[in-house]
């Protein structure tokens, strides 16, 4: 079992209330996954030219200071770091292309989460509330986000295994179920050169709509075709740097139910994480059907 | 938080407002204390979406749910007439022994499984697997049910007002459905099968339970055809 939440609104005064509003959504949603949580926030994208990056690092009391200047150093180039303990979110004009291998060779025990220029990820072992304390969750900003509480089924208990997962630039997902293929969906995208990070099947599911993206496919075709590939159960909600996107399996057999007035779209596992939210007694409320795509845009 | 009010009539009416009292306050009042104490109606407040609100209930009593419920709510009820004045998650009147259960929004899924007796009324849309493996209840949907409702569904009755999704009474034993809508698709062994006299009386009835304002002879009849009851030996064992 996990617990899935997202958020979307409407309207820009709200994006400061962004973090404040889903907090307790994704602490209701503690009891479907108590061990681990984690989040996408996407704020308004930065300058075309520019990324961030968001990493991970093994300890509390990291060096950010020492890698940030190592960072200079090597590029030449101006980079600022908002650090949050063990995450930091390091901001330049380099693309991922160029920081990937450097980071590889140079900082192997740091783990890059995002890359783009609108998603920033945190996410943690321990218990969702103990986690959006830690990363302060309330105070984050901007258009929409996608959360999750993991209870593990198919891989261990993590950091780098808790959700969200991404694939490329400015997409995550997050997942509540399991695939019964991630292993042949693996081999598929392996042979095109397409590198895993860890065992979890829902990297796998990530990581192949992320590709069919970069194919061509819009995001609704990829998810079109994921529905003929990815065998297993899953309700899926995927974020993008302008949009929430939300899928079940044909079996249905993982909640979810959406929430939608004129402020904000609100998607999670159970109502009773959506009950706290303004102007829910009015809000339309539906319940996602098997193999429909839902989406949203910014 | 709770308070105890009699009016003329001597109805006792006690309140639970969740958003200070816990669940199990509330079910442990129901459970333990309701017999004996004159309480004839129990309004439920800020029900927030909980889960199993109300489940478990053996006793005659009024339940009134004022808001949204989670999985499981009324549970195994027995006796009690429980309203919901909004929608309700997984399992609502699963296992229901006897009394009502009436939801004025929508039930998400397995509405009513494993039911055997009673009767449940959704006023909205149900879910996926609506009824599975009921056992004699009887279920009056006013809107449209999910693919896989009454998947061996043993007896008891289950009305549709709208349509119903795929696969229909998979493997249905004894229980028969009525669809007033378009049937996506039949499961294995259902079949559709003329209205009698006492198809017609019997949603008659049912729809004046419910209070839907339907004509029964708009109602197509869906049972079993009993072919899966028995093995047989000369089909081509080909699975």
């Amino acid at each position: 079992m996990c617990g899935i939440v997202g958020l979307l609104v409407k309207k820009p005064e709200l994006r400061e209330s962004l973090g404040r509003m889903m907090v307790p959504m994704l602490v209701e949603m503690a009891a479907r996954g108590p061990e681990s949580a984690g989040l996408a926030v996407f704020t308004g994208p930065i300058g075309a030219d520019r990324r961030k990056f968001s990493l991970y690092a093994p300890s509390w009391s990291y060096d950010w200071a020492g890698f940030e200047a190592a960072f200079i150093r090597h590029f030449g180039t101006h980079a600022s770091i908002d650090i949050c303990g063990n995450h930091a979110v390091l901001e330049c004009d380099e693309s991922a292309a160029r920081v990937k291998p450097w980071l590889a060779a140079t900082f192997p025990q740091l783990h890059m989460l995002a890359a783009g220029r609108a998603m920033d990820i945190y996410k943690d072992i321990g218990h969702p509330a103990a986690v959006a304390d830690r990363y302060d969750f309330s105070s984050l900003t901007g258009t929409h986000l996608v959360g999750h509480t993991r209870m593990a089924t198919e891989s261990a208990v993590t950091p780098d295994r808790a959700h969200p997962f991404t694939a490329g630039e400015d997409f995550c997902l997050v997942h509540n179920g399991t695939i019964s293929n991630p292993y042949m969906i693996r081999r598929k995208l392996e042979h095109r050169g397409i590198r895993f990070e860890t065992d979890n099947d829902t990297e796998a599911a990530c990581r192949y709509l992320e590709w069919r993206m970069r194919e061509g496919d819009d995001l609704e075709t990829a998810l079109q075709k994921g529905f003929e590939e990815l065998d297993g159960f899953y309700t899926f909600l995927i974020g993008t740097g302008d949009k929430l996107a939300l899928v079940r399996d044909a079996f249905a057999c993982k909640p979810a139910i959406v929430a939608e007035t004129d402020d904000y779209v609100a998607v999670a596992s159970e109502f009773r994480a959506l009950a706290h939210l303004p102007g829910i007694d009015h809000a339309k409320l539906f319940e996602p059907m098997p193999e429909e795509i839902y989406s949203w845009k910014v | 938080m709770e308070s105890v009010t009699a009016d003329r009539a001597a109805v006792a009416t006690r309140r639970f407002d969740l958003a200070h009292a816990t669940v199990r306050d509330l079910n442990h009042f129901l459970h333990r204390e309701l017999p004996g104490s004159g309480v004839t109606r129990v309004d439920v407040e800020n029900p927030g979406g909980r889960h199993a609100i109300a489940a478990g209930i053996d006793h005659p009593v009024d339940v009134e749910v004022l808001g949204h419920g989670g999985y499981y709510l009324a549970g195994m009820n027995k006796h009690a007439n429980v309203t919901v004045h909004g929608n309700v998650g997984w399992g609502v009147a699963e296992n229901m022994m006897s009394g009502t259960v009436r939801v004025k929004g929508f039930a998400s899924e397995a509405a009513g499984a494993t039911g055997h007796g009673g009767t449940l009324i959704i006023e909205g849309d149900a879910s996926l697997r609506c009824g599975i493996s009921m056992k004699g209840i009887d279920i009056v949907v006013g809107g449209s049910i999910g693919n896989y409702s009454a998947f061996m569904a043993q007896a008891g009755r289950l009305v549709v007002c709208g349509d119903a999704g795929d696969a229909l009474g998979d493997s249905l034993y004894e229980a028969v459905i009525y669809v007033r809508g378009r049937i996506k698709s039949l499961g294995a062994d259902a079949r559709e099968e003329p209205m009698t006299a006492v198809d017609l009386a019997a949603v008659a009835e049912l729809l004046g339970r419910a209070g839907f304002p339907y004509a029964p002879s708009e109602f197509k009849r869906v049972a079993s055809a009993r072919s899966l009851y028995h093995w047989n030996a000369d089909a081509d064992q080909e699975y």
